[in-house]
C-alpha cells in the first residue's frame, strides 16, 4: 500500500490500488456458462477499456496470454472449452490461470490446492512462484501442505487462533517449532489439515515471505 | 364450522356487490340471442379475402408485440444496469454511498409507475395521443413490460450467485467490465428464457389491446364483434388460439436453443 491510507482514497484511487491487488478465491469465481479463455482474460479487464473489453468478448485480445498462463497449469487444451465443462481441479487452476495474466503486484491467494492432487499441486505452486518471481510480484498464499510451503516459499508466517506464532525464513522453521504450531492439532501434520491455514508468501525480488497459521 | 361461518358472511356480501348472478345466463330473453350468436360460429368464415384479412392482421399483432418488447428493452436494460445493487462499486465496503443509493430507489421507483399502470390503459391513453392504429399499442407494450422487464432482470441478477462479479469488481474492473464478464454470463439463460417468455405474453396482450383500438387482430375481432359476426370471430379465435400456440412452441425453442 505504500504509505496511501485505502479508507481516506477517493474512488478513481481506490481503483488503481484495486488494480494493483489480486485476490484469489478458494472457489474459483468462474460463470459456469463462460469459456474458459474469457474467465482468463477476465484478470486483464483493469488494463483495458470497456470497448476493448467488450470486443474482446467476440475476438479474445492478447488469446496468447491466456494460452500462455493456462499451459503452466496444464491446461492449454482447454482454452475453448466451457467453464461447467471442467472438473473441480481444472476450474481452480483456470482461477490461478487468471491471477497470471494480471497486471497486479501482489497476488494473494487462498489455498490454491485444496482441489488439486499432489503432483498437480507442485505444477500449480511451481506455476504460481515462477510467474511472481519473473515480474517481481510478491505472492501470499494460505496453504495446508506444510511441506509444500516449506519448499518452495522462502518466508513462512505460522498463525495460531488468529495471532502471530512465527514469522521466519522457511530454513529456520524446525519441526519443533511446527510441533508446537499444531500442539492441539497434531493430526493435521499428517493427514489433511481441517481448519488450519498454513499461509505461504513467496517469492518477488522485494520481499519474499511466506506464511503459515493455525487456529 | 368457524370458518365456514366466518367464510360465508364475507362471501355473501361479495357477491351481492358483484351483482354475480349467473342465472341471468339462462333466461329466455338473453339465452335466445347467445344462441343464435354461438349458432352463427358455425362453420368458421373461410372466404379467401378475409382470411388474407385475418392473416394481415395476424401478422401486425405479431409485429406490435415485438416492436414493443423491442423498445421495452431499451427502456429496461439502462434502467436494470443503473438499479442493480451487485453492480455497485461503493457497496463494496460496507455501505453504498448516499448518491447512489438514492439515485438506485428513483429508478426503482420509476420501474413501479412504468408497470403499475396496465398495458390496456397505457393502450387507452394512447390511442387518445397518437390516434387509432398500432402505434398506440406499440407505445403501450413498451412501457408496461419496460417496467416489468427492468424489475425482474434486477431480481434475475441480483438473486444469482454475485461471487463471479464481485471478485471482478474488488480486482480492479470497471461496472460494465463486470457486468459482461461476470453478471451476464452468470445469469444469461434466466435472462432469455425471461425475456422470451414476455415476448410470448406481448403477442396475446397485443391482441386484447386491438379491443381498445390499437389495431390488430384485437381490432378486428370488435368489429367483427359488434355486428355479431359469429363466423368471423370464430375464425379469428381459431387463428388466436393457433398464434398462441405457435408462439408457445417458438419460445420454447428459442429457450432450448439459447438457454
Amino acid at each position: 500500500m505504500g504509505d496511501r491510507d485505502p479508507w481516506q482514497m477517493d474512488s478513481a484511487a481506490l481503483r488503481s490500488l484495486r488494480s494493483s491487488l489480486f485476490l484469489a478465491a478458494q472457489v474459483p469465481p468462474l460463470p459456469p456458462r463462460q469459456r474458459v479463455v474469457t474467465s482468463v482474460l477476465a484478470g486483464r479487464l483493469p488494463t483495458q477499456s470497456l470497448w476493448q473489453s467488450i470486443r474482446s468478448l467476440f475476438y479474445p485480445v492478447g488469446m496468447e496470454l491466456a494460452a500462455d498462463a493456462l499451459a503452466r497449469f496444464d491446461l492449454a487444451d482447454k482454452l475453448f472449452d466451457r467453464v461447467d465443462r471442467l472438473s473441480g481441479g481444472e476450474r481452480q487452476r483456470v482461477g490461478l490461470a487468471r491471477g497470471l495474466v494480471t497486471a497486479a503486484q501482489l497476488l494473494l491467494v487462498d489455498e490454491p490446492l485444496s482441489a488439486l492432487d499432489p503432483t498437480r499441486s507442485e505444477q500449480a505452486i511451481l506455476a504460481l512462484t515462477s510467474a511472481a518471481r519473473e515480474r517481481g510480484a510478491t505472492l501470499i498464499a494460505t496453504l495446508h501442505q506444510v511441506n509444500t510451503a516449506l519448499r518452495h516459499f522462502p518466508r513462512i508466517v505460522g498463525l495460531r487462533d488468529g495471532a502471530l506464532f512465527f514469522d521466519l525464513p522457511s530454513q529456520d522453521v524446525t519441526s519443533a517449532l511446527l510441533n508446537e504450531l499444531y500442539a492441539q492439532k497434531l493430526h493435521e501434520l499428517s493427514g489433511p489439515a481441517l481448519d488450519a491455514t498454513n499461509f505461504a508468501n513467496a517469492p518477488a525480488a522485494p520481499a519474499p515471505s511466506a506464511v503459515m497459521h493455525c487456529r | 364450522m368457524f370458518w365456514a361461518l366466518a367464510f360465508l358472511v364475507l362471501l355473501w356480501p361479495m357477491l351481492v356487490l358483484t351483482e354475480f348472478k349467473p342465472w341471468v345466463l339462462f333466461e329466455g330473453n338473453s339465452l335466445k340471442p347467445t344462441l343464435k350468436f354461438l349458432g352463427d360460429f358455425f362453420p368458421p368464415k373461410i372466404e379467401p379475402s378475409f382470411l388474407q384479412l385475418v392473416l394481415r392482421e395476424t401478422w401486425r399483432t405479431v409485429a406490435i408485440a415485438t416492436a414493443g418488447i423491442a423498445l421495452a428493452l431499451i427502456v429496461a436494460i439502462p434502467l436494470t444496469l443503473i438499479s442493480v445493487r451487485v453492480l455497485s462499486i461503493s457497496g463494496l465496503t460496507g455501505r453504498m454511498s448516499p448518491g447512489a443509493a438514492v439515485l438506485r430507489q428513483l429508478v426503482r421507483w420509476l420501474l413501479i409507475v412504468l408497470r403499475s399502470v396496465p398495458e390496456l390503459i397505457w393502450a387507452l391513453v394512447f390511442v387518445r395521443v397518437v390516434g387509432l392504429g398500432p402505434t398506440a399499442g406499440v407505445i403501450a407494450i413498451a412501457l408496461t413490460y419496460g417496467g416489468m422487464l427492468g424489475k425482474v432482470y434486477g431480481e434475475i441478477l441480483e438473486s444469482g450467485d454475485a461471487h463471479a462479479t464481485t471478485s471482478l469488481l474488488r480486482n480492479g474492473s470497471g461496472r460494465m467490465q463486470s457486468f459482461f464478464y461476470g453478471l451476464l454470463p452468470q445469469n444469461s439463460a434466466e435472462l432469455t428464457s425471461y425475456t422470451v417468455y414476455r415476448w410470448e405474453c406481448a403477442i396475446r396482450s397485443s391482441a386484447v389491446l386491438g379491443f381498445v383500438g390499437a389495431g390488430g387482430l384485437g381490432q378486428q375481432m370488435d368489429t367483427s364483434m359488434k355486428m355479431f359476426a359469429g363466423a368471423e370471430v370464430c375464425t379469428m379465435l381459431i387463428v388466436f388460439m393457433m398464434l398462441v400456440g405457435l408462439a408457445d412452441y417458438v419460445s420454447a425453442w428459442l429457450r432450448r436453443n439459447l438457454g
